[in-house]
């Protein structure tokens, strides 16, 4: 479905030479759930960007149903059917939950269709529905209502960046049967960026970052030994729960 | 609604989503002239003497009723400069919508000037929208100078909406108020201003009285190669709170400046003033691409949101 070829991405530095964020990186993603792991400042979020379309790498491909899609724009790449979950949500002045969700869902949903896209991120719909999207609204609120407009999208990629980051309030638990929920719905890919173990644990296939590049992909039982293994180096949350997602 | 065309029932409905004359008291006024009123029980409309305008008298009690005072211009080159004074009795809770709709397909100037002055006796609530709104393809400018001045005694509330969303080429609105003991006032501004259009709003609030507080809060967008200028001035000389914001999003060419000044006259006075001027934020933006819509799609809505 997704598939990326030889992608790199470097950017200008002051002194005239160029800073490498992501180099030859080479990956398909097509299973159920796909995650990408790796420390921080690996260039993961960078690498869901490019998927995205909102940065357009220096070198390689992106495909999509085997379509070249690197030089479509994000609106192109969102109408043939790639969706993303921002890390930290955007505020927007005036504009309502419900209003979200319609344009996500691409068309007027009914109040009691928004609704349903909120109770199963756990909010109560009734409160929301009606809110604005605005400063009054905590992370962990805004990243669940991200979360729903993914759904209400109901794309055949979905790509998430550190979902479980600051929905502490609410579980792993729930997160994971969002995913499964979606899944069953759309029969797409989910790709979601997470350092937790917990997530990558439902995963079908890990994909492994480090200084910009692929360090190592494969399915779980094969990646997840030695992720272990690396802890120490990697610095994987391990708790039981660590919802912020840091380590 | 009888002997109105087409023009001027659509000016209507921009200004006070009426498609036809209300039941209650409403008066019209049109091309400069009184063209219909209508009194009920509780609220007397009477055409002034002296002046252009007229006196509204509401019962003291009077709950639950509106009132409508449209004004459309639909003829070139019309300058009309109008009083109308509304007398609100105790504990009277109402709303009361003007608006202000001018189709200029002419070349001269088309202008109104509105002077609207509003006494609320004790514990009575008001809300009072107005809209102004301006067509035409003609080269004549459509202008309008609201001024609204309130008067509110002990314990009474005022909400007021002003909306300028379209078609005005020039505006100078101005707000004036004084609040005695426990009153409230909230005022909502939205204007947006395109081409090459000029709008000046200010406020001045005097909060007199123990305990009385208000709000202001105007959001905005300029376009083109319009201007705005906001100034807001709140005076607290009393044991009270005071708010006022300022909120505008500036695209193309457009400039905005706003001038908030808040005085305190008396030891506890609480007053805040927040502003804040730029353009739509580039992931506002982004956010919308990645759910399918166009650059220029995901600006028209995070406008009409910011306007809503």
């Amino acid at each position: 479905m997704l598939e990326l070829q030889h992608v790199g991405f470097s950017v200008p530095r002051e002194d005239g030479g160029k800073s490498v964020i992501l180099e030859d990186v080479s990956l398909s993603v097509s299973e159920r759930f796909v995650a990408i792991t790796g420390p921080n400042g690996s260039g993961k979020s960078t690498l869901a960007k490019i998927i995205a379309g909102i940065v357009t790498p220096t070198s390689g491909k992106v495909l999509f149903d085997g379509e070249d899609i690197t030089a479509l724009s994000i609106t192109e790449r969102a109408r043939r059917g790639i969706s993303f979950a921002f890390q930290q949500p955007v505020r927007f002045k005036g504009i309502t939950v419900k209003d979200l969700i319609s344009l996500a869902a691409g068309t007027n949903i009914s109040v009691a269709a928004a609704c349903a896209y909120l109770s199963e991120v756990g909010l109560c719909a009734k409160e929301y529905i009606n809110r604005e999207v605005n400063a009054s609204l905590s992370g962990g609120e805004l990243k669940r209502i991200e979360i729903a407009m993914i759904n209400a999208r109901g794309t055949k990629l979905s790509v998430f960046d550190e979902p479980e980051a600051g929905i502490d309030l609410w579980s792993f638990n729930n997160l994971i049967r969002v995913f499964e929920s979606m899944h069953e719905r759309t029969k797409g890919s989910i790709l979601i960026i997470s350092h937790q173990e917990r997530i990558l644990d439902i995963a079908d296939k890990i994909i492994v970052i480090a200084d910009g590049k692929v360090a190592a992909q494969g399915a779980k039982a094969d990646i997840m030994p030695s992720l272990l293994n690396a802890k120490a180096s990697c610095r994987f949350s391990m708790g039981e729960v660590d919802a912020h997602g840091k380590s | 609604m009888a002997n109105l065309d087409r023009i001027q029932k659509n000016l209507l409905e921009q200004v006070a989503d009426l498609h036809e004359m209300p039941t209650g008291a409403y008066s019209l006024r049109v091309n400069g002239k009184l063209h219909g009123k209508q009194s009920s029980a509780n609220i007397d409309i009477v055409q002034k003497t002296d002046k252009p305008g007229i006196d509204i008298y509401i019962k003291a009690g009077t709950k639950n009723e509106s009132m409508h005072i449209p004004v459309l211009l639909a003829e070139s080159g019309i300058k009309e400069l109008v009083y109308n004074d509304f007398h609100i009795g105790a504990d009277c809770d109402i709303t009361i919508v003007a608006g202000c709709g001018i189709h200029n397909s002419g070349s001269a100037e088309s202008e109104h000037s509105g002077i609207h002055a509003f006494y609320l006796d004790e514990n009575a609530r008001v809300r009072y929208v107005e809209k102004h709104y301006g067509e035409g393809d003609g080269m004549g400018k459509n202008t309008m100078n609201p001024t609204t001045v309130v008067y509110q005694k002990k314990n009474s509330y005022m909400e007021m909406e002003t909306t300028q969303i379209k078609g005005v080429d020039s505006t100078n609105r101005t707000t004036r108020a004084t609040l005695e003991d426990g009153a409230t006032l909230i005022i909502r501004e939205k204007i947006m201003t395109h081409g090459e259009q000029n709008a000046e709003t200010r406020f001045e609030v005097d909060l007199n009285g123990r305990d009385c507080g208000t709000h202001v809060i105007s959001r905005s967008v300029a376009r083109d190669h319009s201007h705005q200028h906001f100034v807001s001035h709140v005076n607290g000389n009393n044991r009270c709170s005071g708010h006022t914001e300022c909120d505008a999003i500036i695209m193309d060419e457009a400039t905005v400046s706003a001038v908030p000044e808040i005085v305190a006259h008396h030891p506890e006075a609480s007053l805040i003033h927040e502003a804040a001027i730029g353009k739509i934020a580039g992931e506002q933006l982004v956010k919308l691409m990645t759910l399918g819509l166009t650059e220029k799609e995901a600006e028209e809505q995070i406008v009409s949101g910011f306007l809503k």
